[in-house]
């Protein structure tokens, strides 16, 4: 009896245990094999071990929702969704990266055991049901994140990327300790589950408002919304392209499901106080992700302004509070992974000889010297901007409907103002590759395993992801409601 | 005159404030702004334990515990970003970290 009480149930962590014991084993693996080999063998374990972690959370699947380690840690549907979600793009942006770093000279083994970590650190957070796993979770993912930015440590650009991700990333982590805090200190608790408990009556004291005015902000900052976007396109820029694909990935899916995890959670009754935060901050969002993209030359950069734009998007569905909304959120964010990391494996194609390039007009005229590569590019621009009949535009329809039905028009009509906005400079790429003359030709190939990456994703985008939109939508479903329990 | 929770609460909100003042105002040096980000995660400790204390609940020293621990690897890795950049630049400067704008 006494024995129970002391020893946690691990078997409901055991995939994060894997996955610690497994990184630490990463390091010893790269240290005492040789330095030419260190790296490739890494890179396979790791993404063998990414596998074996989202196996062991398929098992998981179907099981209802369990607290361990006295209530810190929650499994539930939510849970085993986003993690897979955010193992898929751990994995992919991982196998992804080999030639690049190779050609930059940045091949080190601790690259993949990084990237474990952060997703290990990732994995914690969205299972956090205290703030004190949830900050420890989200520390380890930073922490991880801040030295893959500026891996490459010769240049300039990723440094100073790691510096200023650094800088926002730890002043973000103080207001989110600042919020914790406060809320701690007026409502008593730091346990989710007490918190909406405590607060269920809907009124709140001052401290623990202001307490969540700061947290808010601190999590805006983690999934880059406006206004705590600056970081954003600095760090997608500067940061060497298969870390900025592993950012605009893993990491956003993971900050955003905290942010659900936190809101519905923790404050699931005084969604009146949050809900005016999160539609100003998906607005202004939705705003600048449209309108700061349009002057971009930089395909990065165009990337994250993008990306900003989306989080405003998926932010509506967080905005209606209700089970449709974020059935929604997870329906958008799924979708968003698959554009986000077709979009990046294609611009890892982009090299010629004098290595990569970036500017969105080394893509002119791609369509006659490429044309399957073209048409993949076309496809993802076309599926962010969300145009019908591709699976961008179900995710927007999904997250508008659910808006609508919560009695937000004006939010939605504002969304997709905003999205037409947006379509232009995706469509500006299309322009710029199928009319205008050609530039010199890539150089081929960017590794078997980016193709691969871009065809397959090409495919999901494209309109055959009718097919797969409804089992989406019942696993989103199943999600969302083990969270709304 | 007592001294009650409102006055710790005082002190870490300046301290918290300094911080970040000391973070957005500052246009020297970096090593400074690492010094404001330790102030910030300070004054989140003196709230923890001043509200452990008020509320008779250990659960906001031991929050303060692992606070001093994530803070000491988060200046590790800080003052470790800084060297690297150092070596490539040549400066610390704040007004120099411009290579990327827009």
């Amino acid at each position: 009896m006494v024995f129970n009480e002391v020893i946690p149930n691990l078997g409901i962590a055991l995939p994060e245990i894997v996955m610690a014991v497994g990184a630490l084993a990463l390091l010893m693996v790269g240290v005492f094999s040789t330095a030419d080999k260190a790296y490739r063998l890494v890179t396979n374990l790791a993404a063998a071990l990414l596998l074996l972690t989202a196996i062991l959370l398929i098992t998981q699947v179907g099981g209802e929702r369990q607290v361990t380690f006295g209530g810190m840690f929650v499994s539930d549907g939510f849970a085993i969704f986003t993690k897979i979600l955010v193992l898929i793009g751990s994995g992919i942006s991982l196998l992804m990266a080999e030639r690049f770093l190779k050609e930059h000279n940045v091949a080190k083994f601790e690259y993949p055991v990084l990237v474990v970590l952060a997703t290990l650190g990732m994995m914690a957070m969205i299972s956090a049901n205290n703030f004190l796993s949830l900050y420890i979770g989200l520390e380890l993912q930073s922490l991880a994140l801040y030295v893959l930015a500026s891996i490459n440590r010769d240049r300039n650009r990723s440094t100073e990327a790691g510096l200023k991700y650094f800088v926002l990333g730890a002043l973000s982590s103080g207001m989110l300790l600042f919020g914790i805090s406060y809320i701690y200190g007026f409502a008593g608790s730091i346990e989710f589950d007490v918190l909406a408990e405590t607060l269920a009556s809907g009124e709140a004291s001052v401290g623990v408002i202001v307490g969540l005015v700061f947290l808010i902000a601190a999590l805006a900052f983690k999934i880059s919304a406006v206004p705590f976007h600056m970081w954003t396109p600095d760090v997608y820029e500067g940061a060497p392209t298969p870390v900025t694909a592993f950012f605009a990935s893993a990491p956003k899916v993971a900050a955003l499901a905290l942010f659900v995890r936190v809101m519905i959670g923790a404050f699931p009754d005084m969604l009146h106080e949050w809900q005016q935060v999160v539609i100003f901050i998906s607005i202004a969002s939705m705003f600048v992700g449209a309108f700061l993209a349009l002057v971009q030359t930089n395909i990065k950069r165009l990337m994250a302004y993008s990306s900003i734009g989306h989080v405003g998007f998926a932010l509506v569905g967080l905005a209606a509070g209700t089970q449709e909304g974020i059935t929604a959120l997870l329906i958008y964010v799924a979708i968003y992974l698959t554009m986000t990391l077709g979009a990046f494996g294609a611009i890892l194609s982009m090299r010629r000889g004098d290595g990569m390039v970036e500017s969105i007009h080394d893509l002119a005229g791609l369509s006659r010297t490429n044309l399957p590569m073209a048409l993949a590019i076309a496809t993802f621009m076309f599926s962010l901007a969300g145009i019908p009949l591709l699976a961008g535009f179900f995710g927007k329809w999904e997250v508008f409907k659910a808006a609508v039905n919560a009695d937000l028009v004006p939010l939605a009509i504002i969304g997709v103002l905003t999205s037409v906005v947006g379509a232009f400079y995706y469509l500006r790429v299309i322009k710029i590759m199928f009319f205008d003359d050609p530039a010199p030709a890539f150089e081929g190939g960017a590794g078997r395993t980016v193709s691969l990456v871009i065809g397959v994703t090409a495919i999901v985008n494209s309109p055959v992801s009718f097919l797969l939109i409804s089992p989406l939508t019942v696993a989103a479903a199943w999600a969302a409601g083990s969270l709304l329990y | 005159m007592d001294i009650g929770l409102g006055h710790y609460l005082t002190v870490a909100a300046i301290l918290f404030v300094v911080g970040v003042f000391g973070i957005f105002l500052n246009r020297k040096n970096v090593i400074i702004i690492l010094m404001s980000v330790e102030l910030i995660l300070l004054s989140v400790n003196i709230n923890l334990v001043a509200f452990s204390t008020h509320l008779n609940d250990m659960v906001g020293q031991i929050f303060a515990m692992f606070v001093l621990t994530v803070a000491a690897a988060e200046a590790a890795i800080g003052l470790a970003i800084l060297v690297i950049y150092f070596r490539n630049r040549g400066t610390i400067a704040v007004e120099d970290i411009n290579q990327m704008k827009g």
